[in-house]
């Protein structure tokens, strides 16, 4: 059986990577299982998917333990815990990364003794804002790894899975997807099958009776205010709306009212975004009526800002 | 026919699409919301017939589909958890009029706290509600008990609702090879909904479900409920016989998968079952004669199935998707009842509870409970009922209680 598991941020396509991936899969006559896996889901939040793939109907289910490859489209995902990029990683697992560093470099970052690669198509996908064609390109390369879906299949699955979206988008998703299809012709099939967990040899769980606690500590309770504060969402964000205060007409209150997570304030009779708390859903940039709030790239924006502080640092 | 990847929410939709609906009351939960927004869009696109109204709640939605089937038309909805309990005082109502149609239940655990991941206490909390109940354990079940569904929930026999429930993300959200039949195919399983003596009219006010002074009435009307709902059981079998005829494809009340010449069983119900047979797969190489049962109709509960299937073992494992707090696992206690008394009881009815909102239960877990009641039957001693739980977890959730301890003190809730 075949194990794959890809990882990205709500709204860059790994969902619709899965199911490419899947589509293809079966189109090659496998069995297969695909299926995202995300909490409430928010834009820009560490989600993944998963495709199962076999010859014989499937009896596994749910997160994938032990994958045999595992396809991470956003690397800044690596180093985030709650990610679980690395969770069930063997010598046995491939990982592909899109990425503009080297592969020795996240060799020698991850200590990990299985093959890296990383997914060439990156260079094009400048901004962030251009991810979402990323899903495609991730589900061509990942096919080509595998080994046994043909050029035909993958172009197949996305004419399936994307034909709602209109011919433009469509061939997009063909293009990335095939360039990285032919990227990775050199590690053509590199990808093989896990095993299935015998009966006979394996890890017994560290299974223990549950002590009692009272309530005092069991009590799922939070009695503080504003713990949400500490929480740092703005981190989710890859897009970031910037007001234009020459544009800006100071009504003050569509933005901050429109503002699904309040963070926008209003000083001094200017609204004023939080970005430690911004998660970037652009709704302020649809409402604002004088336009006068624009959408810029995390990426861009991010370095936007250290070029300036560079600037102040110069300057003092 | 056509076979292709459907989710369990995309299955359910395909079933209520080729029971051909007449009316859909809906309100959206996660993770059920694929379901009707499915559904929407058909009939937006003009592929399916039939009126979508999203209601207010899920109280009202259970109102609206109870009224509506009690016009004599043919009504699908369908939604999860905090959802199914909202509507539990109408789940009770509606049953009570007697009123045929098809809830979809994605399930999912509840609240407090709260999460999206899937256990079977939403479920089973409607179970004494007149409802009967079909748990799936893959996509095309989904579609396939949609439509056999019908066929219960219509039967003169029965005249009750029935819910098809599928499991949160396992199912609801996992696409799966799903063969869709042929609309024409089943359409005539399915037949026509002949309402018979099921006239409510608005322009013509007529009482249903009455209301009755006195325990003599009520008490005969509560029976007849609960004689119609044991009716399913022998009617389910006919349905499921005719079924596969058609389809080619067999859906027991009971699943008995390598269960034959099996000295051990586990049994338990929904998708996670399935890992379960993956279990006995690997534990029959080992030699071990070992299989799986899985009810797949719980209410009514197929009482002479269980017992013929149970007769005669050496020990078995009931594995609890849900937990009835004071009492344990609901199924072992079920289990325990259609045993007790009997000659041919297996010794050995151990109760493990596992997989509560979503919590993966691994295979190396399935070989340990095959050797805990395999330990039992030596010593003779049944094993105490155990939650699957690793020292791994705990030490993670006293890291969260650690931090949660020290931001309370930090924002001054709580003395230092």
């Amino acid at each position: 059986m075949y194990r794959i598991r890809f990882h990205g941020r709500g709204g860059q396509g790994m969902k619709t990577a899965s199911r490419i991936l899947g589509t293809a899969f079966f189109l090659e006559g496998y069995e297969v299982q695909d299926a995202p896996r995300y909490g409430a889901e928010r834009r820009g939040a560490p989600i993944f998917a998963y495709v199962r793939a076999d010859r014989a109907p499937i009896n596994e289910r749910g997160i994938i333990r032990h994958p045999d490859l595992v396809i991470v489209a956003d690397d800044s995902l690596v180093p985030v815990p709650a990610a679980g990029v690395l969770a069930g990683i063997t010598d046995h697992s491939l990982m592909l990364i899109n990425s503009a560093e080297k592969e020795q470099v996240w060799k020698q970052r991850l200590n990990h003794s299985g093959t890296i690669l990383t997914l060439p198509v990156a260079a094009d996908v400048t901004e962030r804002a251009e991810l979402p064609y990323v899903g495609a390109a991730c589900a061509g390369a990942a096919a080509r790894l595998i080994g046994v879906i043909s050029e035909a299949a993958l172009e197949q699955a996305i004419k399936d899975e994307l034909s709602d979206l209109g011919a433009d988008i469509v061939n997009k998703n063909l293009h990335n997807a095939v360039a990285a299809y032919q990227a990775m012709a050199s590690h053509a099939g590199l990808v093989k099958e896990g095993s299935l967990v015998s009966a006979v040899d394996y890890e017994a769980p560290d299974w223990i009776d549950l002590p009692f606690d009272d309530a005092r500590i069991s009590a799922p309770t939070i009695h503080a205010a504003a713990t949400s504060v500490l929480v740092k969402t703005g981190l989710w964000r890859t897009q970031r709306p910037v007001i234009d205060f020459d544009h800006c007409k100071g009504c003050w209150w569509i933005c901050s009212s429109y503002c699904p997570d309040g963070a926008i304030n209003v000083v001094d009779a200017k609204p004023v975004i939080d970005y430690d708390h911004c998660k970037g859903c652009m709704v302020c940039v649809a409402q604002c009526p004088s336009h006068a709030i624009e959408a810029i790239p995390e990426k861009q924006a991010k370095a936007d800002e250290d070029a300036t502080q560079l600037e102040i640092g110069e300057i003092t | 026919m056509k076979r292709t990847l459907l989710t369990g929410n995309g299955a359910a939709a395909w079933g209520a699409r080729l029971a051909a609906v007449d009316y859909i009351p809906a309100f959206p939960i996660t993770p059920q919301t694929e379901i009707i927004e499915t559904l929407a869009d058909w009939i937006d696109t003009g592929e399916i017939s039939g009126r979508l109204v999203t209601m207010e709640s899920e109280h009202s939605m259970v109102t609206a589909a109870g009224s509506a089937a009690a016009t004599g038309v043919r009504v699908f909805s369908a939604t999860s958890s905090q959802g199914l309990l909202y509507a539990m005082e109408m789940l009770y109502t509606v049953s009570g009029w007697r009123a045929p149609f098809v809830l979809a239940n994605v399930s999912r655990g509840l609240s407090a706290p709260i999460t999206l991941e899937p256990d079977h206490n939403d479920i089973l909390a409607a179970r004494d509600s007149g409802f009967l109940q079909i748990h799936c354990a893959s996509c095309q079940e989904v579609l396939d008990s949609t439509l056999m569904a019908y066929r219960l929930a219509e039967d003169e026999r029965i005249r009750l609702p029935v819910i098809v429930n599928l499991d949160g993300f396992y199912l609801s959200f996992t696409r799966e090879p799903v063969q869709i039949p042929d609309a024409d195919a089943a359409r005539q399983f399915v037949g026509s909904f002949d309402a018979e003596n099921i006239r409510f009219r608005a322009s013509a006010p007529e009482s249903q479900a009455v209301a009755v002074l006195g325990g003599g009435p009520y008490s005969y009307f509560r029976y007849e409920t609960h004689l119609a709902a044991i009716n399913g059981a022998a009617v389910y079998d006919e349905i499921a016989e005719e079924f596969s005829r058609c389809f080619g494809r067999k859906h027991d009340a009971v699943e008995a998968y390598r269960a034959d010449d099996a000295d051990y069983l586990f049994v338990m119900m929904g998708s996670f079952a399935s890992k379960a047979r993956e279990a006995v797969d690997r534990l029959r190489e080992d030699g071990w004669a070992i299989g799986l049962l899985r009810p797949r109709l719980l209410r009514p509960l197929p009482v002479v199935h269980l017992q013929k299937l149970l007769a005669k073992r050496k020990a078995v494992a009931v594995i609890d998707q849900n937990i009835s707090m004071g009492m344990g696992g609901i199924l072992h206690s079920e289990l325990a009842s259609v045993l007790y008394g009997r000659n041919d009881a297996p010794t050995v009815l151990a109760s493990f509870i596992g997989g509560l909102g979503g919590r993966d239960i691994s295979t190396e877990e399935f070989f340990e409970m095959a050797q805990s009641i395999r330990q039992a039957v030596e010593t003779g001693q049944t094993p105490a009922p155990r939650l699957l739980y690793t020292q791994t977890e705990l030490r993670e959730v006293r890291k969260l209680q650690a931090i949660a301890q020290v931001e309370r003190q930090q924002l001054g809730a709580i003395d230092d």
